[in-house]
C-alpha cells in the first residue's frame, strides 16, 4: 500500500472541512483535504439560506458568483397560514441574508484552502481510520479505486451528517430518533413567490420540522421539507409530506421540479466530546447544527476555523488534552444556545396546529426588532410565559 | 434471511440513512450504500430516515 505523510488530514470538503484545511495550512502545516465525491459542492444537500453577519469572522468576502439571491428577511406562516411573523432585516437594522449557490460556494471555500497551500484529493473516500496506541494517526483512503495509507498527526472529521469518522474513532455522535430530521427539497422553476423573503411553514404540514421556500431569483426557489424521524411511520413518507404541501399550494403546483435534493440534519444539543487523541470533529460531523433552524453552514465554517488554528497549536502534541481547547471554544460558543433551541424545538413539536395558530396570531402582532429565535421567544414569553418556563434561564 | 436492500433506482446517495444508523453499520461510498448485515440491529431508522423510500428489508413491515 502506498503511504503518504501529512501534518493534518481533513476528511470531507464541505464548508467545515475547507475552512479547517485553510486555517491549518495558513499556519504552515502540511494539509491534505479529501473528498469522496468527484466534484466539490455536488450534489447539493442544503436549502442554501444564510445570514451574512458571520462571514467577516471567517474572512469570506461575498462573491456574486455564489449568491443566487439577496434576502431582506424571513416570513413564518402559521399552520392555517392566516398569521405571518415577518422578520425584516430592514426594520431591524440587520444585515441582509443570502440564498447561496452551494455548487460555487463550496468550491470557492476549497479554493481558499488551496490558496493557503492545502492539497486536495477528489474521488477519495476514507474507508477506515488508523488508530495506534490510543491515537488516531490517519486513514486508509480509496483513491481512484486504489487503497492508500495517509498518515497524519491530526485528523479532522468533516464528513457531514454521516459522521462516520467520529464513530470509527470512538467518539459518540449517535443521534436519538427525535433529533434526526429527514429532508427532501425540490428546486422549482416557474413559481410565484415573494422573492426577497425566505418563507417558513410550521405545524402538521411538517411534524417536528418545517417547510421552507427559499427564492433563488428568476422565479426559481428551493422548496423543501424536514420531518423529525420520531414522527415518521412509513417508508418514503417525507416525500409524501412534500408532495402534499406542493399540491395544496397553487403557486407551487403550477411550477416544475428541476432538481431533487435529499439529506438529513441533526437537531441535538452539542455532544459531550468532539475531540480525542489525534482527532477533532467540525461542522455537521460534530452535530453543530442549530436545532431550531437546521442551519449549519456558519457553524461549520467557524468551527472549521477554530479546528484549523488549534491543529497548528497542538501539532507537536496532538493529545486530547491539548485539542480540548477546541472543544471548549465550541462549547463556549454554541452549547447554551443549542440547548435552548433544542428545548424550543421539543416544545414546538408537541404543539397542535390549533395552539400554533393562536400563538402565532398573538406573536405576529408584536413588533419584533431582531431576526433571531431569541427575539421570537421573548415575544412568546410576554403572552405565554408557561411555554417558556422550562428554559427561561437559557434566554 | 434478514436482508436489507437499497434500490439504486430510488437512492439519491445523500447519506441520511448512514448518519441515522445508531450502530454505524452503513457506509456511503461515492455512489453506493453498503450495509454490514452482521452489525445491523434492525431498528428501522434508516428505512424511515430515507426521504425517498429507497430502503426496504424483509423484516420491516409497512
Amino acid at each position: 500500500m502506498k503511504r503518504y505523510e501529512y501534518d493534518v488530514l481533513v476528511i470531507g470538503a464541505g464548508p467545515g472541512g475547507s475552512m479547517a484545511a485553510r486555517y491549518a495550512a495558513r499556519h504552515g502545516l502540511k494539509v491534505l483535504l479529501i473528498e469522496k465525491r468527484p466534484e466539490i459542492g455536488v450534489p447539493v444537500r442544503c436549502a442554501e439560506g444564510i445570514s451574512r453577519a458571520w462571514m467577516d469572522e471567517v474572512e469570506i468576502e461575498p462573491q456574486e458568483k455564489w449568491i443566487d439571491a439577496e434576502i431582506d428577511g424571513a416570513k413564518i406562516y402559521s399552520p392555517d397560514e392566516k398569521s405571518v411573523i415577518k422578520l425584516s432585516a430592514e426594520q431591524a437594522g440587520n444585515e441582509v441574508g443570502f440564498v447561496l449557490n452551494r455548487e460555487y460556494f463550496d468550491k470557492y471555500l476549497a479554493s481558499l484552502a488551496a490558496q493557503e497551500g492545502a492539497e486536495i484529493w477528489l474521488k477519495s473516500p476514507a474507508v477506515e481510520i488508523i488508530k495506534e496506541d490510543g491515537y488516531v494517526r490517519g486513514a486508509i483512503v480509496r483513491r481512484f479505486g486504489e487503497k492508500v495509507e495517509v498518515r497524519a498527526k491530526i485528523v479532522i472529521g468533516a464528513d457531514g451528517f454521516e459522521s462516520q469518522v467520529a464513530r470509527w474513532a470512538g467518539l459518540n455522535t449517535v443521534l436519538r430518533e427525535r433529533d434526526i430530521v429527514s429532508c427532501i427539497q425540490y428546486r422549482m422553476t416557474n413559481i410565484d413567490i415573494e422573492e426577497n423573503f425566505t418563507h417558513f411553514f410550521i405545524g402538521s404540514c411538517a411534524p417536528g420540522g418545517y417547510v421552507w421556500i427559499f427564492p433563488k431569483g428568476r422565479k426559481e426557489a428551493n422548496v423543501g421539507i424536514g420531518v423529525a424521524l420520531n414522527k415518521l411511520k412509513s417508508k418514503g413518507e417525507v416525500k409524501k409530506y412534500m408532495d402534499d404541501f406542493i399540491e395544496k399550494h397553487e403557486y407551487l403546483n403550477k411550477g416544475s421540479i428541476i432538481q431533487i435534493v435529499t439529506g438529513a440534519v441533526s437537531t441535538c444539543p452539542v455532544p459531550k466530546r468532539i475531540v480525542d487523541n489525534g482527532i477533532m470533529l467540525v461542522g455537521d460531523a460534530a452535530r453543530l447544527i442549530d436545532p431550531i433552524t437546521g442551519g449549519g453552514i456558519a457553524n461549520a465554517c467557524i468551527s472549521g476555523k477554530y479546528a484549523g488554528e488549534i491543529a497548528a497549536k497542538c501539532i507537536n502534541n496532538p493529545s486530547k488534552e491539548c485539542l480540548e481547547e477546541y472543544q471548549n471554544k465550541v462549547k463556549e460558543r454554541w452549547e447554551k444556545k443549542h440547548l435552548r433551541n433544542w428545548f424550543v424545538k421539543e416544545k414546538l413539536a408537541e404543539l397542535s396546529d390549533d395552539t400554533l395558530n393562536k400563538l402565532m396570531d398573538v406573536v405576529s402582532k408584536e413588533d419584533i426588532s431582531e431576526i433571531s429565535v431569541r427575539a421570537i421567544l421573548e415575544a412568546v414569553q410576554k403572552k405565554y410565559p408557561e411555554l417558556i418556563e422550562e428554559f427561561e434561564d437559557l434566554l | 434471511m434478514n436482508m436489507m436492500n437499497v434500490d439504486p433506482a430510488i437512492c439519491n446517495y445523500c447519506g441520511a440513512c448512514v448518519g441515522s444508523c445508531p450502530v454505524n453499520c452503513m457506509f456511503l461510498d461515492e455512489t453506493i450504500v453498503r450495509i454490514d448485515e452482521d452489525k445491523c440491529i434492525k431498528c428501522g431508522f434508516c428505512i424511515r430516515a430515507c426521504p425517498v423510500g429507497a430502503i426496504s428489508a424483509d423484516w420491516w413491515s409497512e
